[in-house]
């Protein structure tokens, strides 16, 4: 059985139709993603599916249960960070963890925990003084408490800055070691590469694919290209020796590739060629490419405070 | 059992981030006690001789005589201001409210048994106006008198209606009780609420196995702790500043629990149902200042005028102060346990109001 089965999913605000009739399911032990621009309609599918949000219509079961009329059963085994975590200031990570333990009526090793979340230096300062990485750190820390088999992130990272990031990905890599689920939104797209076993992109409250990032990559991409800096003569001497498409854009000749011998043929010809060339790359699309082609626009664009 | 553990966690969270936060102990604890130094430096004996400026234009001896009488009295401080002033111009360069002229013809009217007037400039928005016209006319009566030969017959002696020890700062002291108690948990939970809501910390909690319920009366146990607190604070410096008479009656405890239950319940709702900090904030005040005026805090509800009173009856404070004046002065527990019962009804609705309009889950 799929630890999450949504089907027919849909919820609207007024007349905006936020998610639009969406279906897929999430296995067991897997890292999912939700990918989408702002407004895709990840928040409020990951907080219907947490059971704080009503649905208008669709099927959807998490750990076997119907999230809004099960809540209070379903919150008991899975660890939630919202968008934005926030929480008081004058409380510490340690005293959190263990406020957090008596309302689930759970004994934990407060330190243990905070040592999962690489934040145990900072234990005992107040919420207020954390950094916005270690925030984020806190909200993990609290949705382990309960020592949940489903954890959902929703944009766990958005405005930390690389190293912060990172971190938290450290933490989110030994969370599937432990055998959790995952459902993590976000719109860094090299995220869901780094952590995601299959990810779904969403726009305008659809799900327009889905499956694992390689797939999408091989199923959406332009395929694997050789770039190389030369002149004008190169693209068509390279051209006339391999057959292959070759383009000439601000001095990069662009060579697409069809088959894997094709790597060797255009290597040897550039040899051959007795030209001028520098800074040769050979580089598949990235998810990143697939997405601006499937979404028709950069997904963070000038909506992201940290470095992306 | 769950849910008690749940309440004294949350209770006890809410108390480390309470007590940190100089803010809130400055309106739970020094701001009652602040309040009491106040009203108590304003109320207190010393000093409470009103001053009034006296112009003696009279050429005979029974101005001077008039003059000293007035003095005698004890509840004035005569100014004498010199004939060559111009009176009112004086009254307004030393911006005072009240000032008497005993005209120059005073002692040859007086003899001659003609009627003669002093004239009394006074501030019709100043108290003291009234008590010096009354006394001026009460020494002026006892002239008439003397003049008439006659003997005085009737008389009155005053006593406080509790004991003839108590003073003005122990009317007082009721009152300031139920402001503490109104204001500490309204403003506090007002905003604490609003923020919540804003930084999502309502949808946080209802995440784990805490419900609304228990959330608020954790909050409700916090603030009786408080008030009590505030309560023996207030009546410490009330004493050992002031000298104050406080009634230790175990019928103010019902008082000290059901004010901070109907006023941390009436906070939330207006927090909750308000759809911005500022907004929450200014919805508070709107209810929290005209209550804090009309129901008797710093002057008797008999006061004021008769449609005045009838707003002060449908306040909930109103009842608080009454119930706490009915014990901690009059004595009078039957009318207290009416206030009582009155506030049960109102707390009751507005805690399943504020239970019923929570929202929890969804914004």
């Amino acid at each position: 059985m799929p630890a999450i089965e949504v089907s027919g999913l849909k919820k609207a605000y007024g007349s905006l139709q936020a998610v639009d009739s969406i279906s897929f399911t999430i296995d067991k032990g897997e890292v999912f993603s939700l990918l989408g621009p702002n407004g895709a309609g990840k928040t409020t599918t990951i907080e219907i599916l947490e059971g704080l949000r009503e649905r208008d219509a669709g099927d959807v079961k998490v750990l076997g249960m119907d999230p809004w009329k099960q809540g209070g059963e379903l919150h008991k085994k899975i660890g939630v960070i919202p968008q934005g975590f926030t929480f008081l200031p004058y409380i510490t990570p340690k005293e959190a963890v263990n406020y957090y333990a008596n309302l689930f009526d759970v004994k934990v090793d407060a330190d243990q925990i905070l040592r999962t979340v690489l934040l145990e230096d900072s234990k005992s300062s107040y919420f207020m003084k954390l950094s916005g990485g270690q925030k984020q750190k806190m909200g993990l820390a609290l949705s382990l408490v309960n020592r949940p088999d489903f954890v959902f992130l929703d944009e766990p990272t958005t405005g930390l800055d690389p190293q912060a990031r990172r971190a938290v990905w450290d933490v989110i890599r030994n969370l599937k070691k432990e055998g959790i689920s995952v459902m993590l939104t976000t719109h860094y797209l090299e995220e869901a590469e780094e952590l995601a076993d299959r990810v779904a992109i969403m726009n305008k409250g659809k799900i327009i694919t889905a499956g694992s990032p390689a797939q999408i990559i091989a199923e959406y991409g332009s395929g694997e290209k050789i770039r190389v800096r030369g002149d004008e003569d190169l693209a068509e001497f390279l051209r006339t020796q391999t057959g292959l498409q070759v383009a000439f854009v601000d001095g990069v000749v662009v060579v697409t590739l069809k088959a894997k011998g094709d790597t060797l043929a255009v290597l040897q010809a550039i040899g051959k060629s007795g030209m001028e060339w520098s800074d040769l790359t050979i580089r598949n699309d990235s998810l990143e490419d697939v997405f601006v082609r499937l979404i028709g626009s950069k997904l963070d664009e000038g909506q992201t405070a940290g470095a992306s | 059992m769950g849910a008690a553990k749940r309440i004294k966690a949350d209770l006890v969270n809410f108390a480390h981030s309470y007590s940190r936060s100089r803010i809130g102990l400055f309106f739970g604890l020094a701001f009652p006690v602040i309040l009491i130094l106040l009203f108590g430096a304003i109320f207190s004996g010393s000093g409470s001789a009103s001053t009034v400026y006296v112009q003696n234009l009279d050429n005979g001896p029974v101005g001077s005589l008039f003059v000293q009488t007035l003095n005698g009295t004890g509840v004035l401080h005569i100014d004498l201001v010199p004939s060559s002033q111009n009176f009112s111009q004086y009254l307004l360069s030393n911006s005072a409210s009240d000032g008497l002229v005993i005209p120059s013809n005073f002692s040859a009217a007086y003899q001659a048994d003609d009627h003669v007037n002093v004239t009394e400039y006074w501030n019709p928005s100043s108290s003291t106006s009234e008590g010096i016209y009354i006394v001026t006319t009460g020494v002026l009566n006892a002239f008439n008198l003397q003049k008439a030969n006659g003997t005085a017959v009737l008389g009155v002696q005053t006593q406080t209606i509790k004991s003839s020890s108590y003073t003005y700062i122990d009317f007082l002291i009721p009152g300031m009780i139920g402001f503490a108690i109104l204001v500490s948990p309204m403003f506090a939970i007002t905003n604490i609420s609003a923020q919540y809501k804003r930084d999502k910390i309502f949808k946080q909690l209802s995440l784990t196995p805490l419900t609304k319920t228990d959330w608020l009366i954790a909050k409700i146990g916090f603030y009786i702790v408080l008030t009590f607190a505030s309560f023996l604070l207030m009546s410490a410096f009330g004493i050992f500043a002031f000298g104050a008479h406080i009634t230790f009656t175990p019928w103010i405890i019902p008082f000290l629990l059901i004010g901070p239950f109907l006023f941390v319940s009436l906070g939330m709702l207006v927090g909750t149902v308000s759809t911005s900090v500022e907004s929450a904030a200014v919805v508070g005040n709107l209810i929290t200042f005209p209550m804090m005026f009309l129901s008797g805090t710093f002057f008797p509800v008999s006061t004021m005028p008769a449609y005045l009173q009838n707003v002060a009856h449908v306040l909930p404070l109103f009842y608080v102060i009454e119930g706490l004046n009915n014990v901690m002065i009059y004595g009078n527990n039957g009318a207290a346990l009416q206030d009582l019962a009155v506030l049960i009804v109102i707390s009751l609705v507005i805690f399943a109001l504020a239970v019923r309009f929570f929202k929890w889950r969804e914004d």
